[in-house]
């Protein structure tokens, strides 16, 4: 379903964040995104995500080029790929609910059936409690479960989280994933960034692994005989 | 529908069976909230809002006035043009008789409502009092002043007027006759020349009043330039993030178009007590006019289309220029 031909970054400078990176993942499957601080991970997603463009290479999501897609039709590819920012990006001045009811907001959903799926978004959080808050008196982590509960609230078939565990401590994190997993279960198709190689080496997930740019491992993460 | 996954419906509208009637229904009260929800940031951000509301609002005034202005010279002007009067000059050595039955003829003619003959005695009499020339008259060996019947038309329409003098002008003890409406053909052209200065400062000001809209705009797109980005990393068209930027166009059209109706009419009122107190010394029946309905109306329309496309312009540049960075 997503595949990346080739694909190559490299930005302003001639800093090369990506280089000539090739993998698919299927519909329906679930796999982490490791490497070093710098390696490229964010990158990678934002090539998904069509905030940036490959310098070389397609990227490519139900066999439609990414490249293809004009500027006026970004929205509407956003609108099928729930992210999950590193730096959470809430709107910090509206509440939790009007925080997760945006992407909703943006296809036209109003009334009842837009309060029901997003109590249902943050329920999955657990952050039920704290609808009519603003993000400023969350914790960090509480933030970064608001955000979660954002990408997951139009159940878009496709998941990019980057570091999404990391404000949370293990248990939450654990909470997150399982969250994730479940996600997964009902067929949607979830890539996760992150640093948490325990977490990742515990949950037995195929996992992509990059350095420097290049892909180096691509199946089951050995952490003991492999470390980072 | 999506265009990446066939079948995917992810639409609020289709999701649910919606009749044609209720989803209009529900187009319209959209747009009221999403009003409404504008008018309340401006309420969040007085200052800014205050500011662009007031050089809006005087800006307006300026050319509503000056549009006042144009239309009470015009009514004078108009009532000026009821008021001619038509002076017939009598040829040199023509006896008293011969203008006396000239007098008789024209004070039953038709259109002549009244005649009045200033004879040239009279005429030197008021001469040497207006003119403070006195005695330095009496050095005159014979009066140089001609004889003249004042002739007031029944229809004092300038055009009838001119017809009637021409005709008059061909009695035969007349020299020539004169009809003074120089001065309202001059009083016309100052008042079309108002006008077309009216013109030229109302486009100006109004142009500078779509650069300031514009520029609030851009200001209020730039301090939420966060909130765009998270809007556009989940979806959101430039379409979708202009709309409430047009909607505070729109309420700094209304609220200006609003002040500047309540600046003239302060105006009027004030200006009226002194007009009142000017044209009672004229016995004149000069009323001062104010804005009508239609002059409102089209001056709120005006402030509208300013505001909206003061803000369309700026929303035009600076949303789509707005690109997320990354995740
Ligand atoms: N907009 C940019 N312009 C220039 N260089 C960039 C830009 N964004 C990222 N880079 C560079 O590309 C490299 C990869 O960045 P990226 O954000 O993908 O790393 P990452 O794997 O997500 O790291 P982290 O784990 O710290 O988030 C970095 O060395 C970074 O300096
Ligand atoms: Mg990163």
């Amino acid at each position: 379903m997503l595949e990346f031909d080739q694909v190559s970054k490299s930005y302003a400078g001639g800093f090369v964040a990506l280089d000539r990176v090739s993998f698919k993942l299927e519909k329906g499957e679930m796999a982490f995104l490791t490497g070093h601080s710098g390696a490229g991970k964010s990158t990678l997603l934002k090539l998904i995500s069509l905030i940036e463009r490959p310098s070389v290479g397609r990227v490519l999501i139900n066999d439609v080029d990414l490249s293809r897609i004009r500027r006026p039709l970004i929205p509407y590819v956003r609108r099928d790929i729930g992210i999950i920012f590193q730096n959470h990006r809430l709107l910090m001045n509206h509440t939790v609910f009007d925080n997760v009811a945006l992407p909703l907001v943006i296809e036209g959903f109003s009334g009842k059936d837009m309060v029901k799926r997003v109590h249902a978004a943050l329920d999955k959080v657990g952050l039920l409690d704290k609808v009519r808050c603003l993000p400023q008196t969350l914790s960090g982590g509480e933030q970064q479960r608001v955000g979660i509960a954002r990408a997951v609230v139009n159940k878009p078939p496709l998941l990019l989280a980057d570091e999404p565990t990391g404000n949370l401590d293990p248990d939450l994190s654990k909470d997150i994933m399982r969250v994730f997993e479940a996600f997964n279960q009902v067929g949607v198709s979830v890539l996760v960034a992150t640093h948490d190689l325990g977490l990742v080496a515990r949950m037995k997930y195929r996992t992509l692994t990059l350095k420097q740019g290049k892909m180096i491992n691509d199946g089951l993460l050995q952490y003991q005989e492999d470390p980072l | 529908m999506s265009i990446l996954f066939s079948g995917r419906v992810s639409s609020g509208a289709t999701t649910r069976k919606v009749g044609v009637g209720r989803r209009f229904f529900m187009f319209w009260v959209n747009h009221v909230r999403q009003a409404l929800f504008s008018l309340g940031e401006l309420w969040r951000t007085p200052s800014a809002s205050i500011l662009t509301i007031g050089v809006l609002g005087v800006s307006l005034t300026l050319p509503a006035t000056l549009h006042l202005l144009v239309k009470n010279v015009q009514q004078v002007s108009d009532s000026f043009t009821q008021a001619a009067e038509i002076s017939l000059f009598i040829r040199e050595g023509v006896s008293d008789t011969q203008i006396s039955s000239l007098h008789k003829i024209l004070q039953a003619d038709q259109d002549i409502a009244r005649v009045t003959h200033i004879s040239k005695q009279q005429a030197l009499a008021e001469f040497a009092q207006v003119s403070g020339f006195g005695s330095a008259l009496n050095y005159l060996t014979d009066n140089p002043l001609p004889d003249v019947l004042l002739i007031l038309p029944k229809n004092t329409s300038a055009d009838s007027a001119r017809q009637l003098m021409a005709r008059l002008s061909k009695e035969r003890i007349v020299e020539f006759g004169k009809l003074d409406i120089d001065w309202l053909t001059r009083l016309d052209a100052i008042v079309s020349l108002l006008r077309q200065a009216v013109l030229i400062i109302a486009v100006l000001l109004l142009g500078a009043v779509l650069l300031i809209i514009g520029n609030t705009i851009r200001l209020s797109i730039m301090s939420k330039k966060d909130e765009i980005e998270v809007m556009k990393l989940v979806g959101a068209t430039d379409a979708f993030i202009q709309r409430p930027f047009l909607y505070s166009g729109i309420w700094y059209g209304v609220f200006g178009g609003l002040l500047a109706f309540l600046i003239v009419e302060t105006m009027l009122w004030w200006l009226q007590g002194a007009i009142v107190s000017v044209t009672s010394l004229y016995e004149s029946e000069f009323h001062l006019m104010a804005l009508s309905m239609a002059e409102f109306l089209s001056l709120m329309l005006l402030a509208i289309l300013l505001g909206l496309s003061g803000s369309y312009l700026s929303v035009r540049r600076h949303i789509s220029a707005i690109e997320p960075t990354g995740p």
